[in-house]
């Protein structure tokens, strides 16, 4: 069966090498090459199991033993479906949260299907009566705003078509966006809508993964209105918790408590073993006959401009080209004096400018020094507690309003501000 | 019966995979790889089996699963951090450590592989917070001669280690993450040795190599041995954990008397045409009355009692010499469900369980003369699953030795551990990009190649006129890097190499705990020694004090050793001239000698005799 191949062009992924070096021999399978390999190596699975990299030139020989085996048809494995569980959608847009690997070659594939997510996680169909949905499958720091948009329409879409609740699985590092884009767009949402990632892919044994989608989909089950983000609440596989999507941030690169409610405590904690959703205070009784509906969309030209001691007067002039800018301040809520002019010019056009601080943890006040003093007598909206991202999404959905931009970015929509802060 | 055992007529093929831990940073983070007395902070975590592509999920890692068990790690800061918790990926590889694998590379003439890439195998027993081991091939291919002979290195690893197992109870498995993390080389040899001793032999070798690199922890548990033991009718079983090199030959053979035995009786089962009847059956009414405490207090939780029926099983499950073996390792099957233990009929009556109990389940079972039945009382659905294992272990034995992994227990036996791992269990390491291994660090790394410990054996030879035995012993007691230190410094090889070899065995057996000489103290007791202070024959006790805890200047005082001025030695040489007026009178200058006998006993290792003659002849001098 044996026979030279004229180069490594010919073969494939997954077939059966000898190469032969001046002074060493190897056998194998040739895997896809890592991508941080130098140029002329090419990857083997040796019969241990272990991949090497293997350096060629043009005297190196090579071999194929055996063509890669026909690749097995996944079997299907049927899950059983209880339908007088709650009906819950969950509606994938990417991330880990629900992968596999294929140990072949060693890739990890996302869920592209409602199966593959099911079949990683069969406990969901113990939970639920499951409808699942892959809306989109991408890296969340490739998301664009328009995403938040059909997200949010779908979602109103799938409580119409009769959900008890909606998880949401997504990528973590702008989770938060959404959370907030979401939480301003959807009005007279009467159930649940949860927000779910891992921070550990859901090919690790370790995965946080397993755990955050059953206690997402717990405080889907339950009754409490609104847009919310679930994730574990310390390093130990215990408990999660159940944050605001307004005021909640990832706050730290890989820890799997990552993300914080903060200026405010989380709204609750889920116990996702005994099935236990617990929420720290009674939901305000408000008039719950609002119809299901999304209101306004979201203005992409709005920037962020973050105040560092190098900002310059361009800097400002350039973001002022947009619809609208947020600040992430110095301290209270400042930025260098000699740049008031330039703020002044945008605001004179007529395009709001928002002050949030870039201290993450406390709220901005233009009282206190002269500098916000200043820039409250220029016009700048002070946000309060507003975490800069929720003011940027918050701005870019109030653009698209009727009402005046700057008394919306002043008023507490969906509890962005908090009126007290205890720590 | 292990002496006169033809090991050869066996086909015994023994292949080792040593493992040591570096004295480098951490494989993958900058921690220090000590461990520590401290607990640090708990967290609490899982591990679920991860499914592959085609929805295959690894036996030993079901097994594992299987039992439910939670993990707690205790990560204390000092020697540990978020890579170790899996809260943050890895970097690395550690420099050092990977030098230290080369090293070891090219000793054993092996092919250093073009890039290193690091593979995650699955492990899901708790000892790896991120489910995985992570490890790398380094080098295929090498060799080493034990004795004239070659044993085949076919590869060599860089690795981390798990991490320290504390403690397991109530469904709750304990963890300290001091360990995890710590670098290892793993050197796995061809299954080349054939007899038990050369076990020893080739790990001894290996260890000697691992320790010139001066990189290596030292220790009990820094250095531990997989085995993989075979006999041609019987089948390979790896076995895990030997921590005493000194033991492996005595793993080998028991592990040799096992599966002889296991042969016997398969064929006795096979004789008897046994097989084994897959129904579980209720027992539980006939233990109703049963006076036996487990069997009580499992009835009282609301469980049942479950039997399942062994045709021809009769008088196996506990052999003639009345050794258990078969019993014993189908309980070791069902523990691994999670439940205590099972009964099995060649072992009762006993523990509560009477004849009338037996009888009953005789009868249910039908169990006829040259049957057996096994007991398990837990609820239906546990103590079904802990039956099927018995089951399924029953099955194996009417097949021969089952291949398995083992632990090694400390008094040289092993029981079961899983069933022996698959190779699709690795995948790659995607958090740490790949690591070419360039000429020049392979260049640099041959230039700086420690001394070969033969080399080093003839060396001492020559350079200090030590004899072969006493520069072997040296190398191997791990002497040699202080002996070398002190003797560069302050000379007396021999009276340093006697140190070692003699006086420290000696002390030890007095139950002096020579360990705690430092080597501080050791090279100003040399000093000391090279300025005269003292003679060698006050070395011995000098060293019983500093053992003590005490500084060598307080043990100097201890041991009367303190120096002896010139004018002491005088006063006491003219005392004794004077006592023996006559007798120098008579002899004259041939008095030096005998006197010198009787000054010396008195200032026994407190002056320089040299002195001590040279002052005795002028007073005797003056007296004649």
């Amino acid at each position: 069966m044996a026979r030279r191949v004229r180069s490594l062009d010919e073969a494939e992924t997954g077939d059966r090498l000898k190469i032969e070096k001046e002074d060493q021999t190897y056998v194998g399978k040739l895997m896809p090459t890592h991508r941080f390999s130098e140029e002329d190596i090419i990857t083997l699975k040796l019969d241990s199991g272990y991949n090497i990299g293997v350096k060629y030139d043009e005297k190196t020989e090579v071999e194929l033993l055996e063509k890669k085996d026909s690749v097995k048809e996944k079997e299907e494995e049927k899950l059983e479906i209880d339908e007088d569980k709650p009906t819950i959608s969950i509606l994938g847009t990417g991330g880990t949260i629900a992968s596999y690997v294929e140990y072949k070659t060693g890739a990890v594939h996302p869920a592209q299907t409602a199966e593959d997510l099911l079949y990683s996680n069969p406990e969901i169909a113990e939970r639920c009566d499951p409808q699942v949905e892959i809306l989109f499958s991408k890296l969340s720091e490739n998301f664009e705003p328009e995403d938040w948009v059909i997200i949010a329409d779908r979602i109103i879409e799938l409580f119409e078509e009769g959900a008890e609740g909606v998880v949401v699985s997504h990528g973590t590092d702008t989770m938060g966006y959404t959370a907030a884009a979401l939480s301003f767009m959807l009005q007279g949402v009467d159930r649940p809508v949860v927000l779910v990632g891992s921070q550990r892919s859901s090919d690790r044994p370790s995965s946080d993964a397993h755990l955050n989608l059953l206690s997402a989909i717990e405080v889907a089950k339950s009754d409490r209105p609104g847009v919310f983000v679930v994730m574990h609440d310390s390093i130990s596989d215990e408990t999660c918790a159940v944050h605001s999507g307004t005021k909640v941030r990832k706050m730290h690169t890989s820890r799997r408590d990552a993300f914080e409610s903060v200026n405010t405590e989380p709204l609750g904690q889920v116990d996702a073993i005994k099935g236990e959703v617990e929420f720290k205070n009674q939901e305000k009784s408000e008039d719950k006959n609002e119809e299901l509906r999304r209101i306004g969309g979201i203005e992409k030209d709005v920037s962020l401009l973050y105040a560092t001691p190098t900002l310059t007067e361009d800097d400002v002039k350039h973001a002022g080209k947009s619809e609208g800018v947020v600040i992430a301040g110095t301290g209270l809520g400042h930025m260098k004096t000699q740049l008031i002019p330039a703020l002044q010019e945008i605001i004179d056009q007529g395009k709001p400018v928002v002050m949030t601080s870039q201290c993450i943890y406390g709220t901005v006040n233009g009282h206190v020094y002269s500098a916000g003093r200043e820039l409250k007598e220029a016009g700048v909206i002070f946000a309060g507690d507003m975490l800069p991202e929720t003011a940027l999404v918050k701005l870019m959905w109030a653009l698209t309003l009727e009402e005046d931009t700057e008394e919306v970015m002043k008023e507490d929509v969906v509890g962005e501000f908090s009126r007290r802060r205890v720590r | 019966m292990s002496e006169s055992r033809d090991y050869d007529e066996l086909g015994l093929k023994v292949g080792l995979e040593i493992h040591q831990q570096l004295d480098t940073e951490k494989l993958f983070c900058a921690c220090p790889s000590d461990m520590v007395e401290k607990e640090g902070v708990e967290v609490l975590r899982d591990l679920r089996p991860t499914r592959s592509e085609l929805g295959e999920v690894d036996e030993a890692a079901l097994m594992e699963a299987q039992k439910g068990l939670k993990f707690r790690y205790q990560a204390p800061e000092e020697s540990s951090c978020l890579v170790e918790l899996d809260e943050e990926p890895p970097y690395g590889p550690d420099e050092e450590a990977l030098d230290v694998g080369l090293t070891m590379a090219l000793f054993m003439d092996a092919d250093i592989v073009d890039e290193i890439q690091f593979m995650r195998k699955i492990v899901i027993d708790g000892s790896n917070t991120t489910g995985f081991q992570r490890t790398g091939l380094i080098a295929l291919d090498g060799t080493l001669k034990v004795d004239g002979k070659e044993i085949g290195i076919p590869t060599m690893c860089l690795e981390e280690d798990a991490a320290r197992s504390l403690e397991e109870k109530d469904g709750e498995k304990v963890f300290r993450l001091d360990r995890l993390g710590i670098p290892l080389v793993e050197i796995a040899t061809d299954p080349d040795i054939n007899e038990p001793e050369e076990a020893k032999e080739v790990a001894q070798k290996i260890g000697s190599l691992f320790r010139s690199t001066k990189k290596v922890k030292r220790g009990i548990g820094t250095i531990r041995e997989d085995l993989n033991v075979s006999i041609e009718e019987g089948s390979r079983i790896e076995m895990k954990g030997v921590q005493e090199l000194d033991m492996l030959p005595e793993y080998v053979e028991k592990e040799v008397d096992r599966q002889l035995k296991l042969l016997e009786i398969k064929e006795t089962l096979k004789e008897r045409g046994a097989r084994v009847d897959k129904e579980v059956y209720d027992v539980t009414k006939q233990f109703e009355d049963c006076e036996s405490g487990i069997i009580q207090g499992s009835l009282s939780e609301g469980n049942g009692v479950f039997a399942i029926k062994l045709q021809g099983f009769n008088g196996e499950l506990r052999g003639e010499d009345g050794e258990p073996l078969l019993g014993p390792e189908m309980a070791e099957y069902a523990k691994k469900t999670g439940v205590q233990g099972i009964f099995h009929s060649d072992e009762l009556p006993k523990f509560g369980i009477t004849e009338k109990e037996i009888k009953g389940v005789e009868d249910k079972l039908d169990i006829e003369e040259q049957d057996a039945f096994a007991l398990v009382t837990e609820s239906e659905k546990r103590a079904e699953e802990a039956l099927q294992r018995v089951i399924e272990r029953a099955e194996k034995a009417l097949k021969g030795v089952p291949e398995e992994t083992r632990q090694a227990k400390p008094d040289g036996t092993s029981v079961f551990l899983r069933p022996l791992s698959g190779k699709a269990r690795m995948y790659p390491e995607t958090d740490i990009p790949p690591k070419p291994v360039d000429e020049k660090k392979i260049e640099r790394l041959k230039e700086e190649l420690p001394e070969r410990p033969s080399k080093k054996i003839e060396r001492y030879q020559e350079e200090f006129g030590l004899n072969e035995q006493q520069s072997e012993q040296l190398f191997k007691k791990a002497y040699d890097d202080l002996f070398e230190n002190i003797v560069e410094k302050y000379g007396s090889p021999s009276v340093v190499a006697n140190t070692f070899l003699h006086t420290y065995p000696d002390l030890e057996k007095e139950g002096h705990e020579v360990e705690k000489i430092g080597e501080k103290s050791l090279l100003e007791i040399f000093k000391r020694f090279e300025d005269g202070d003292f003679a060698k024959e006050g070395i011995p006790d000098l060293l019983k004090e500093v053992a003590q805890g005490k500084s060598v200047e307080e043990a100097v005082k201890a041991s009367g050793l303190e120096t002896v001025s010139e004018e002491d030695i005088r006063e006491k040489v003219i005392k004794i001239v004077d006592e023996r007026q006559d007798f120098v009178e008579e002899r004259e200058m041939g008095a030096v000698g005998p006197l010198m006998g009787v000054l010396m006993k008195e200032l026994k290792g407190k002056a320089d005799g040299e002195k001590i003659s040279e002052i005795l002849r002028e007073e005797i001098q003056k007296r004649i």
